[in-house]
């Protein structure tokens, strides 16, 4: 029965007996991947084909009305649509950079020094890998509007930045930098931020790439920040905005719900497709004691 | 390694700030607000333990609906979720470089829209008309006459909010998983089948999964998270919180529906509290299962 061994797993060639793996992957990939392909159809479909009985699934007459209409509807409200967008693009760099920034800082901290509460720190951090943000929403809402920052930009930013996931995944992999490595760059005389710079930031491009898609993928998807902690739409996100529109149920809320939804998932899908070999790398490293 | 006694606190410190203000001080918040009668205006009164005496003996709604629901929906989108996901990586894990990681990116995609894709797609799918995506071919294949209003009909909506959010939940925790499996070292499949591993089935649990543990761990608390997070889908669909008749009124909801509805906070964040330690127990469970023993 050596043939069930080792070769199985990541396989260089096609072999025969991978066959009825993609009989069941494929149609479940289908299902999967169908809505995605709906929606960029969708996006395109002009109102007659948005609302056709039958109705269909893929587009027949491509236009750009929708995004005409998001854009010229957007327009003569008060808030235009680029606001939104350069809102959603400001609080998305703003929590991605510094959440890498805190994170990279806390996991060397973490992985290679010796302090006290060293451990204490690394299993409160594993308890609240298990955060759901919308259980404690209300206390958050009252923290937010203590500090006095409703209905800013820090709303958005602030409550967002410390993300146990990240601090995690990224630990995981400093652990991995060798000891050695640090020893030698102190003995040259280098100090803990130097080392910080020029030896552990280099080595932990992959997870730090990891970390900025996860902080990313909250951020620019999160219509929370802006339905609870602010109230003008001058500050609001695009997220925010496409919620509204796909919920307003107007006729042509939908098409443009669809192109608003299409302008959102792009990026998303870019970031991951760019650096998914990073991810794997780092994600292989992830383990949970 | 590095010893001075400052510096390990100067690098935590911007974290450990907003990790504090933003998670534990809530969490401490909600534990606190949950003893007692608060409404957003008037200062706090300390009650005891009267909400969650309420919670559990006068809150009809509560019962009867939002705890079997919370409790069906994470029994299948947690445990039922991981499964799916194991095994799917477990698929992936044996196919050749190009196509695993075509088809991984397609799996995990849906996770990455959760909120975006819900509300625009599965509008469309689960539309209560005639030209509803799911009507139409449930009409053209003869299975029904009538098309169903989907998200006013209460033998539906759990598990249309089931399926969707099931259909999201490859995310992190299946990327880790099958990023566990392609490292165990194909040593051990080799000395497996020489120690008389003889199917499939026993080299899954026998030599894979006890060599990834610890993937498989994170893989279950990101499972049990996503599901109990996952909470906003049937306000989402049905466009109203509370879902029709409660059918798919989750934990979340009805922290919502009281807290910022009702502005009932105190009694909101024994909810809250419930919910967390929901989530703890679960949690607790996977770590029963795959926690290394040394």
């Amino acid at each position: 029965m050596a043939a069930i061994g080792g070769t199985r797993v990541n396989p260089k060639k096609f072999h025969k007996n991978q066959i009825p793996i993609y009989l069941y992957l494929i149609p479940i990939a289908v299902f999967m991947g169908l809505p995605i392909v709906y929606i960029i159809n969708h996006a395109f479909k002009p109102m007659d084909e948005l609302f056709a009985f039958p109705p269909r699934f893929f587009v027949s007459h491509p236009s750009l009305i929708n995004f005409q209409n998001l854009f010229q509807a957007a327009g003569t409200s008060s808030i235009p649509l680029s606001r939104y967008i350069f809102n959603s693009v400001l609080v998305t760099a703003a929590v991605v950079f510094l959440s890498v920034i805190i994170s990279t800082m806390a996991a060397f901290a973490l992985s290679k020094m010796h302090f006290k509460l060293k451990n204490t720190v690394f299993e409160v951090n594993n308890l609240a890998l298990m955060f759901v943000a919308t259980a404690v929403t209300i206390p958050r809402y009252l923290t937010i509007s203590s500090m006095g920052i409703l209905d800013t930009y820090w709303a958005h930013i602030l409550p967002q930045v410390a993300m146990p996931v990240c601090l995690f995944l990224i630990k995981q992999f400093v652990d991995g930098v060798p000891n050695s490595l640090i020893e030698a760059a102190q003995l040259e005389g280098a100090g803990s931020f130097t080392v910080y710079r020029k030896i552990i930031l280099p080595l932990i491009k992959p997870a730090i790439a990891t970390g900025a898609i996860l902080v990313f993928q909250n951020v620019w998807n999160n219509i929370e920040t802006s339905n609870l902690f602010t109230s003008s739409e001058g500050v609001r996100t695009l997220a925010f905005y496409m919620n509204t529109l796909s919920t307003a149920g107007t006729v042509q809320g939908q098409g443009m719900a669809a192109a608003a939804a299409l302008i959102m998932f792009i990026p998303n899908l870019l970031l991951f497709v760019v650096m998914q070999s990073s991810v794997m790398n780092t994600m292989a490293h992830s383990g949970l004691k | 390694m590095i010893t001075k006694r400052r510096t390990p606190y100067l690098f935590l410190m911007p974290y450990l700030i907003l990790f504090t203000v933003f998670i534990i001080v809530p969490t401490v918040m909600a534990i606190g607000l949950s003893f007692t009668n608060y409404n957003a205006v008037q200062t706090p009164q300390f009650v005891g333990l009267t909400n969650y005496i309420n919670l559990l003996t006068q809150d009809t709604i509560f019962l009867q609906y939002v705890l079997p629901n919370t409790i069906l929906f994470s029994l299948v989108v947690g445990p039922v979720g991981y499964m799916l996901a194991f095994f799917l990586a477990w698929s992936l894990s044996q196919l050749t470089k190009l196509p695993r990681t075509v088809l991984a990116l397609i799996l995990y995609s849906p996770s990455m829209t959760m909120g975006v894709a819900m509300t625009v797609m599965w509008r469309v799918v689960f539309l209560g008309n005639q030209s509803g995506i799911a009507n139409y071919a449930l009409t053209q294949l003869g299975i029904i006459t009538e098309p169903i209003v989907w998200m006013l009909n209460t033998n539906y909506i759990m598990p249309i909010v089931i399926i969707v959010a099931l259909w999201g939940s490859m995310g992190v925790g299946f990327l880790a998983m099958l990023a566990g499996l392609l490292d165990v070292n194909p040593e051990l499949y080799e000395a497996g089948a020489i120690d008389g591993v003889r199917n499939r089935f026993q080299e899954v649990f026998y030599i894979t999964i006890p060599s990834m543990k610890p993937q498989m761990l994170f893989g279950a608390v990101m499972s049990i998270v996503n599901a109990f997070q996952a909470g906003n889908i049937g306000v989402m669909l049905t466009g109203s919180n509370p879902t029709p008749q409660y059918a798919a009124q989750l934990m979340t909801n009805h922290i919502e529906d009281y807290g910022f509805t009702r502005y009932e906070m105190g009694y909101a964040a024994a909810v809250s509290v419930g919910l967390l330690g929901l989530i703890y127990a679960f949690s607790f469970v996977a770590r029963m299962l795959f926690a290394e023993k040394d």
